[in-house]
């Protein structure tokens, strides 16, 4: 049971932002409203590209209180397995897409006292839309926002024009970066830190809080990992009775979905566990990629997150 | 059918009564002659036509009593509804979750008009005919849970989603079975769980908390939970026990028939989208063993539950002592035949079935 | 009696550790009679911790027993409270000026570990960041699901309330939010009969 609610939308409009990320706006196909979200919630929008069935989530940006259309920015990743590439590249105005309902797993702690957002690149994605919900609310926050350069800054003189006070911007280009142990150090009781950007800067601004002495719980971060490409492996579905080939550029819960298949998912990116799938027997090496299973787990060989991992080896036989 | 609602108490001189429609219809929580604990949980979306399964949130001949009932329980002690601070937006989202569920499965009894954030709630039953300003407090008479759940049946555990648990960290409950919300309120799942016999031990409660949690928007789900409770009595509160515990010693073989009530849970959970919280409406439907063995399977099968039920599930449940009692009773109903599976009544399959 | 081995008990229930230097900005110290012994166990094994650290102590019992060593310490800021009561408006003044990354360290009874991490709480600290750990008394404080009062140092099972005079049971059944373990009614069904009392952990 995948459990997870469709809405057909058409495309209302796609606004180039700067030379990597392109946002997206939709409405509902048949008119009615969205549902209002929780701002850093994402949604799974369904790419059919070519033979494969993409399923990417992306953060919703938009206004979560606006119930007229939903917005995604996505930056296009020339490297990857090409999801990102085929939203720049054929997604058009008046396009009908599926995308899921919202789910949201880097959620606003609402007891903070004060809500503090760090942002490097697409990462300010789920902040714009948390910042419109606390703005709504009267809610204490603050963002600081790294970019290589102000051209790249997506949205970055926007929100320094609608809130000088509480944004603050450094570039890569400039040398400029963020004071993380002052910062940190001068936070009242009740803050809660936010991070959103690259896999480097959560770890750093994960580590450099925790020697702090910050708590675990009032650190919320949020890397959505894209499925890796590799080499293609067969794979035998106990349950199913049915062995299927993962190609190069297919992640193995998108292989087993072509199957027809059902398996639950929720971000697709390696950290809700809603994917988490028994493995009876293998000979071979895991190539483990997601943040949900604990070292002990991924050794085990007990376990496989189907969204991001691999598997390199003889034989892999799941129970699914 | 445009509901007929009854004039009747949950209290003192227990005028509650099931009218047939009620008893046809009541949710029966046992698919087959044994109970074992389980999460048991399904999407709730619809169910035949007329179940109490069939709408968001059901109404039935008991609401207008049910929230007359309720009124003087808060009267009495107004900490049976609380909302920690942090929970005002989570409140919102349940007022717009059952005005507008409401509002489209009853169009006869309840109106919601909405210009921009401009709302007028008309609630007919109870006379009630509101303008106010969506997520403004100052324009409603309670805070946002308060108002709505004071019109609707059914106990409400408001939940917040966080560190991967479920928090307790509102509610409004007033008929509920002996917990209670103002010493529970701010624990985590495994928190308020705790005294439910064996729970540590048990993975279900790991199980279920992960099922909770990633219950989604605009996918809810339910599963029936239940007890037994001697009188129609709403409000088998732990504050108020040193009240009514003695009306459990007051059964006798004469009266056991009429005052043991099966007491039935359904409880559904929904995702509320602007908080990211969890909504658990806990809806209270009561029976008398009268009423209900006059569905020859049920009176069949719940005597085969209770008679088989482990002594510590009888001791949590609180009837252990009266056992025997309603074992005997339910004895007579039951001829040993075979009970169909499902929870439905099934009365063409009676022998004795009358066309 | 000054360490305890509590039975294994229900989910709700608080669990006790041994207290241990954790990184942080700030250290803050609440303990009362025996508690104090664990705060020098602690001083001892981490000497350099004292000077950073704000100790809240209230002897209760135990006269100069533990607060002469601890002044030897020499802690940061070093208060002796004449009750609970007393030094709480001191432990606000104190939360409301702190800072993320202060850690907080409780010893002594349930009923003062209790209410300092209420109190914790609510200024917005993470259970986390507390350690806490048990010395001294097993006595409870309970509340009483009926009328709401709270009966310190509950030391038999069950217990007569202090406010509304019902006998109470005593559960196992914690919250966090009253510092208090659940005392309810023993006697509803059968109202002429109380069972008699018995020290609690025996």
């Amino acid at each position: 049971m995948s459990g997870v609610e469709k809405i057909a939308v058409r495309v209302t409009n796609i606004v180039p932002l700067n030379a990597l990320v392109t946002r997206f706006e939709f409405k509902r196909s048949d008119g009615l409203h969205f549902p209002t979200f929780s701002g850093g919630a994402h949604v799974v929008v369904e790419m059919q590209d070519g033979e494969i069935l993409r399923r990417n989530p992306y953060s919703l940006m938009s206004d979560p209180a606006d119930q007229s259309q939903y917005a995604i920015s996505v930056r296009r990743d020339d490297e990857g397995r090409g999801g990102s590439l085929f939203m720049h590249r054929s997604v058009s105005v008046g396009d009908e897409m599926l995308i899921s309902n919202p789910v949201n797993l880097f959620a606003l702690d609402l007891r903070a006292r004060k809500h503090l957002m760090i942002a490097g690149g697409i990462g300010i994605t789920p902040f714009m839309a948390q910042i419109k919900q606390l703005s709504r609310t009267n809610g204490n926050w603050e963002l600081h926002y790294a970019s290589r350069n102000a051209a790249l800054a997506s949205y970055g003189s926007e929100l320094m024009a609608q809130h000088p006070n509480g944004v603050h911007i450094y570039y890569d280009d400039d040398k400029q970066s963020i004071a993380l142990e002052a910062l940190l150090k001068g936070q009242p009781l009740g803050t809660h830190l936010y991070i959103c950007g690259p896999k480097g800067m959560i770890n750093w601004v994960r580590d450099t809080a925790k020697k702090a002495g910050w708590p675990h719980e009032a650190i919320h971060y949020e890397e959505f990992l894209a499925p890796q490409s590799g080499k293609p492996f067969e794979v035998k579905l106990a349950q199913s009775s049915m062995v299927i080939q993962v190609g190069e550029n297919q992640s193995l819960l998108e292989a087993i979905e072509a199957a027809g298949v059902d398996a639950p998912y929720l971000c697709r990116g390696g950290a809700c566990g809603q994917c988490e799938t028994a493995v009876i027997g293998y000979d071979g090496k895991f190539l483990h990629n997601d943040h949900w299973l604990t070292n002990e787990e991924k050794a085990s060989g007990h376990k496989i997150m189907p969204c991001v991992s691999r598997f390199e080896g003889k034989t892999l036989v799941l129970d699914r | 059918m445009s509901i007929q609602f009854n004039d009747e108490t949950f209290r003192d001189d227990y005028t509650f009564r099931n009218s047939d429609w009620a008893i046809n219809r009541f949710p029966f929580p046992f698919h087959e002659d044994h109970y074992m604990y389980s999460v048991n949980m399904e999407q709730h979306r619809g169910g035949p036509e007329g179940s109490v399964f069939e709408k968001r949130f059901d109404v039935d001949e008991h609401y207008v009593a049910e929230m007359r009932d309720r009124a003087q329980v808060l009267a009495d002690d107004p900490l049976r509804c609380q909302s920690l601070p942090h929970m005002t937006l989570a409140g919102w989202d349940l007022l717009e979750l059952i005005m507008v569920s409401k509002s489209e499965d009853y169009p006869d009894l309840f109106e919601l008009h909405r210009d921009d954030d401009k709302w007028r709630w008309v609630n007919k039953p109870l006379g009630i005919d509101d303008s106010f300003t969506f997520m403004d407090e100052t324009t409603l008479p309670y805070g946002p849970m308060e108002y709505i759940t004071r019109q609707t049946q059914g106990d409400f555990a408001v939940l917040d989603q966080r560190d991967d648990n479920l928090w307790m960290d509102a509610g409004m409950i007033t008929t509920q079975a002996d917990w209670s919300l103002d010493f529970d309120i701010g624990m985590n799942f495994f928190e308020w769980h705790a005294p439910v016999p064996k729970a540590n031990e048990m993975g279900i409660f790991v199980r279920a908390l992960k099922f909770l949690m990633s219950v989604q928007q605009g996918a809810p789900a339910r599963r029936l939970n239940w007890t037994m409770t001697v009188n129609p009595l709403l409000d088998t509160s732990p504050e108020n026990y040193h009240k009514w515990g003695i009306q459990k010693t007051q059964m006798t073989p004469e009266n056991v028939g009429e005052k043991q009530h099966l007491r039935v849970e359904l409880q559904t959970f929904f995702r509320l989208p602007r908080s990211n919280g969890l909504v658990f409406p806990i809806r209270c439907y009561l029976i008398s063993l009268d009423d209900l063995t006059s569905i020859p399977k049920w009176g069949r099968r719940l005597h085969r539950v209770i008679r088989d039920l482990p002594e510590e599930l009888a001791t949590y449940k609180g009837f252990i002592d009266n056992r025997p009692m309603i074992i005997d009773y339910l004895a007579k109903v039951d001829n040993g035949a075979e009970t169909s599976p499902g929870i439905w009544p099934d009365l063409h399959l009676e022998p004795d079935a009358k066309a | 009696m000054s360490k305890f081995q509590f039975p294994k008990a229900i989910f709700s229930r608080p669990v006790y550790t041994v207290l241990e230097r954790r990184v942080g900005s700030h250290h803050l110290m609440v303990a009362d009679a025996e508690g104090g012994g664990a705060l020098l166990d602690l001083a001892k094994s981490d000497s350099g911790l004292m000077a950073d650290a704000h100790v809240i102590y209230i002897p209760k019992h135990t006269g100069d027993t533990y607060s002469k060593p601890l002044a030897a310490f020499a802690p940061g800021q070093f208060y002796i409270g004449s009750s609970y009561e007393a030094s709480v408006a001191r432990l606000r003044r104190t939360l409301l000026g702190a800072h993320m990354g202060l850690q907080v360290y409780l010893a002594g009874t349930e009923g003062l570990m209790g209410q300092v991490q209420s109190e914790a709480a609510q200024a917005g600290i993470s259970p986390e960041s507390i350690q806490s750990e048990h010395r001294g008394s097993v006595a409870r404080r309970m509340q009483c699901v009926h009328c709401k009062g709270i009966t310190e140092d509950v030391t038999v099972d069950p217990f007569v309330c202090g406010h509304c005079g019902l006998n109470l049971y005593v559960r196992d059944h914690y919250s966090r939010r009253l510092a208090a373990f659940q005392g309810v009614c023993v006697n509803a069904e059968d109202p002429g009969n109380v069972p008699k009392a018995k020290e609690l952990y025996t």
